[in-house]
């Protein structure tokens, strides 16, 4: 256990940026946790087991407990087939950057994680859906994978288990929508990526009807490291009741923006004051949205807060992807919300009303009270808005993720908003 | 009439689907990389090459932001007007850029060699201002740099 470095996702990475070929990658210990499912006679269930007992939960952004969302797959002979493994690689959430870091640098940890995924959930076929424009994810993954082929990790019976897998790289023609579970499978099947009504949800009824399980990047990188140290470790890698260990990051205004892999539940000021730096000098900080734009924005009193899913849900906020955009007092907190639903807007697939109607105009009314031209009403408007939003008002997530920051933005700046339209002009202009 | 090349492209990666609609957006992009964008004539030589009709299959590529169904110049810049860019300085490096270029965004210079459109957050949030050219990402822009990186796509 010793040998284990705290930093299990990132403990391959170079400082030249490299990826490490397959050779490399077994050299550091890697393909093992595939070895002990094909080979120790682990059963499916048991893999599920011992990753639910590792309370790993989703990375992308919900906190889904993974081992559950595994466990609704129903397994056995008489399933139809086949059964189907997707990576969510689409990482568009304004902020986020994780993922591509554990992709370009370490491709062949999460087609391990894939292979011992897909081996729970007894899938046949697995997808990677990268967005088009990760590239060098795009080739490096794709290198990969062939070298995986070669290597008989991948196709029929692996290393001569009884176990098949194909795995296939998808690049996305680009939308955020991508990135929400049943439009990507809607984007898979060559459609517009729409969600879909739930239930059934994917697990039962997903890609081209079959049962089907959708991960993000982070999340199945860590199943491989799960089954070669055990749950226990896993949870001893945190410091708070949730587990494992975090891709953290920052941007903005900080001496040094950048990602970090820590313990789940480091402080938000540890990871602001320590590890990005504090505020560029000359700037001070205002607030920060946690984990991507469609999170709450959370203020000083709050920099003590362990950064993991239960204690940001505590503080009204959300973990989201961990990766932290950082606002400080140069710049218009009401400039910053109109570009962040000035992109929902954008993004908006044009399924649900309160989505396609309704961040179109708030983009509006904000984009006015930018311009100098706000109207006494207008914070009502946005607020009444925002309610409409859900959740359960919509498909999906798009637009309450929206609202999530629009909302509080209003909360904790309010008084920009109203000095806006008092003085018909942008005060940082 | 899609090539014998872009044909067996699609193909390979029609192997890897249960349905031949599920490779369409493969198929758009594959002809938009030999073709440099997809023509109403590209877009029914696909649609009939899959068994789409050109409706179901222009409402599919209409939706993806890289899928161009416009001419667009010999190099396609994308600039990041997400958040942690916007903060960092996306506005003048949008001037700076249209300025520099003679156009505004969704438009192509003249002499057909670059078109400058916006993208969603590109992901390199820490490395903000960022843009992309074809298939390269510049980061940590400034108007030199631009004017650097510019110069190498001719």
């Amino acid at each position: 256990m010793t040998s284990v470095a705290e930093k299990p996702l990132t403990q391959n990475m170079r400082p030249d940026g490299s990826a490490m070929d397959l050779g490399a990658y077994e050299q550091a210990g890697g393909y093992q946790a595939m070895r002990k499912v094909l080979h120790g006679g682990m059963t499916a269930k048991a893999v599920t087991n011992e990753v639910k007992e590792a309370n790993l939960r989703g990375r992308g952004g919900a906190g889904f407990p993974t081992g559950v969302k595994w466990s609704f797959v129903p397994l056995g002979k008489d399933v139809p087939n086949p059964t189907y493994l997707v990576c969510n690689a689409d990482e568009m959430e304004p902020g986020t950057f994780k993922d591509r870091l554990l992709m370009e640098q370490d491709p062949h940890q999460l087609i391990e994680g894939m292979i011992v995924s897909s081996f729970a959930i007894e899938a046949d076929v697995a997808y990677i859906f990268l967005r088009g424009e990760y590239v060098l994810a795009a080739e490096r993954l794709s290198r990969a994978i062939a070298e995986a082929y070669d290597a008989h990790y991948l196709g029929k019976n692996i290393l001569g288990s009884d176990y098949s897998l194909e795995l296939y790289l998808h690049l996305s023609g680009g939308r955020y929508m991508c990135g929400e579970e049943t439009g990507l499978l809607n984007a898979l099947e060559g459609k517009r990526a729409n969600p879909r009504s739930k239930p059934p949800y994917p697990p039962v009824v997903g890609l081209f009807g079959k049962p089907t399980v959708v991960n993000n990047v982070e999340t199945l990188c860590c199943v491989p490291h799960i089954i070669n140290h055990g749950a226990a470790w896993f949870h001893a890698l945190s410091l708070t009741q949730d587990s494992g260990t975090k891709l953290f990051g920052a941007s903005g205004k900080v001496k040094r923006p950048g990602l970090w892999e820590l313990p789940m539940g480091t402080t938000i000021r540890e990871i602001l004051e320590v590890h990005a730096g504090g505020m560029r000098d000359g700037v001070n900080f205002r607030g920060l949205l946690p984990g991507g734009v469609s999170t709450d924005f959370v203020t000083a009193e709050h920099l003590d807060t362990p950064m993991d899913f239960t204690a940001m849900e505590k503080i009204g906020s959300r973990l989201g992807t961990g990766t932290m955009i950082v606002l400080d007092d140069q710049t218009c907190p009401v400039g910053m919300t109109w570009n962040m639903m000035d992109f929902f807007a954008r993004e908006s697939c044009g399924w649900c009303t309160p989505c396609w109607s309704g961040l179109g105009w708030v983009e509006r009314i904000l984009k006015s009270m930018e311009d100098g031209r706000g109207q006494p009403g207008d914070l009502e408007k946005l607020a009444s808005q925002a309610k409409m939003w859900g959740p359960g008002a919509t498909f999906c997530a798009l637009a309450p993720g929206a609202a999530e920051a629009l909302e509080s933005a209003m909360k904790h700046f309010r008084d920009d908003f109203e000095r806006h339209i008092r003085d018909k002009r942008c005060p940082w202009r | 009439m899609l090539s014998t090349e872009e044909i067996s492209e699609i193909e390979m990666e029609a192997a890897h689907y249960p349905t031949r609609q599920a490779v369409c957006i493969d198929a758009l992009k594959i002809v938009q990389r030999h073709r440099g964008w997809v023509s109403d004539e590209s877009l029914h030589d696909i649609a009939a090459h899959l068994g789409m009709s050109a409706t179901d299959l222009d409402s599919v590529a209409t939706f993806y932001n890289l899928i161009f169904r416009k001419p667009v110049g010999r190099h396609v810049i994308m600039i990041c007007d997400s958040v942690s860019c916007w903060m960092l300085g996306y506005d003048r490096m949008r001037e700076y850029l249209c300025k520099r270029l003679g156009i505004g965004l969704g438009e192509t210079t003249p002499d057909n060699r670059f078109t400058l459109l916006p993208i969603v957050c590109l992901g390199c949030c820490d490395r903000a201002p960022a843009m992309m050219v074809n298939d390269d990402l510049h980061t940590n822009l400034d108007s030199q740099k631009i004017d650097r990186t510019l110069e190498t796509y001719q």
